[in-house]
């Protein structure tokens, strides 16, 4: 039996480096996807540079997905960006770049691989977070886009029931990596207060939601938001 | 070969509509209510007169889109703002989708 094909976006560093190397160890063929280049060597891991929001880019990635590999089995859509900012003081560049990446990518990956899983199913897991139950100041835009990914997560889910994917979506707190480099040490400490599990979530915790969520008996998961730490 | 040079007959490409009555009729079979591909390009796919719900459009959709892959080596998307619009949706009947595909095919090569 092939192996099964798993699609990560922004999988050179942080969360999405570990998840291709989980997936890697389970067995699967893993396709990372981000900006610059890979990190990882293995036979089972190709890697493609994209920006995840360009069409013509990320249709050319399907392109060899589907004459390489045939089908996708599932899709990471772990790619996202922040800018921690007060409101006022956030330019829209800023603005334009954050939902980019994390709402039209996330939507372009879903619409391709969709049709690359439509022949028998998939799983589709998007990462969300925290700041939206939490609604964190100074996070005005990357909550709404990871808002948003939640919306699209519910729409989707009900889309493509049909072609047997579930979509789900999964919400972690603060993990150590990029993403969260500049946040302030004192308001990082505000936000586990706030959890009922008051620490960092760790790459094990997401992973462990991920395994799940991809599960082959995980047929009737779908639409769902997990949010981790007990928010 | 120099682009002014026409491929001989036998190695040119099939028309857009070809394509598309190719993927509606390797689709019919799963249908309940078949396209009536006989009409030509007046068979109507989706919208007022269609046959097609929403899941089947998809997979004529992107099945199309991987013929014309496959026979004009180009990438395209199908996707529409207007997919669901009653009057002025491209997938209306076998003709506007291939006059549409067309038109999309000849965007991506001038791009």
């Amino acid at each position: 039996m092939s192996p099964r094909v798993t699609l990560i976006t922004g999988a050179s560093k942080g969360l999405g480096y570990r998840l291709a190397e989980h997936y890697l160890a389970q067995g699967n063929q893993v396709i990372g996807v981000s900006r610059g280049a890979g990190a990882i060597q293995h036979e089972r891991y190709a890697h493609f540079e994209a920006d995840v929001a360009d069409e013509a880019r990320v249709l050319e990635l399907f392109k060899v997905i589907r004459s390489t590999w045939g089908s996708l089995d599932h899709l990471i859509n772990n790619a996202g960006i922040a800018s921690m900012n007060h409101a006022v003081l956030t330019p829209m560049s800023a603005v334009k770049r954050i939902l980019a990446t994390n709402v039209e990518g996330l939507f372009l990956f879903s619409r391709e691989a969709a049709k690359l899983m439509r022949a028998r199913g998939g799983r589709i897991v998007n990462l969300t977070s925290v700041a939206v139950p939490l609604k964190l100041e100074g996070e005005a835009i990357y909550a709404a886009s990871k808002a948003a990914v939640i919306t699209l997560t519910e729409v989707l889910a009900r889309e493509l029931a049909p072609l047997r994917i579930t979509v789900n979506a999964l919400g972690p707190g603060p993990i150590a990596t990029d993403l969260i480099r500049g946040v302030p040490e004192k308001k990082l400490n505000e936000i586990l207060a706030r959890q009922a599990v008051k620490r960092m979530t760790e790459p094990k915790d997401v992973m462990h939601a991920v395994d799940f969520f991809l599960s082959a008996d995980s047929e009737m998961i779908t639409g769902q938001t997990l949010f981790l730490g007990g928010v | 070969m120099p682009k002014n040079m026409r491929k001989p007959a036998a190695e040119m490409a099939r028309s857009m509509k070809e394509l598309v009555v190719q993927v509606v009729s390797e689709l019919n079979p799963s249908l309940a209510d078949p396209v009536q591909i006989d009409l030509g390009v007046e068979a109507a796919l989706y919208g007022r007169n269609g046959v097609l719900d929403s899941i089947a459009l998809v997979s004529l959709v992107v099945a199309l889109e991987q013929l014309i892959d496959e026979e004009y080596g180009v990438t395209v998307a199908l996707a529409d703002e207007r997919a669901v619009s009653q009057s002025s949706s491209p997938f209306r009947t076998v003709g506007t989708l291939a006059a549409y595909a067309e038109s999309r095919v000849q965007e991506a090569k001038r791009s």
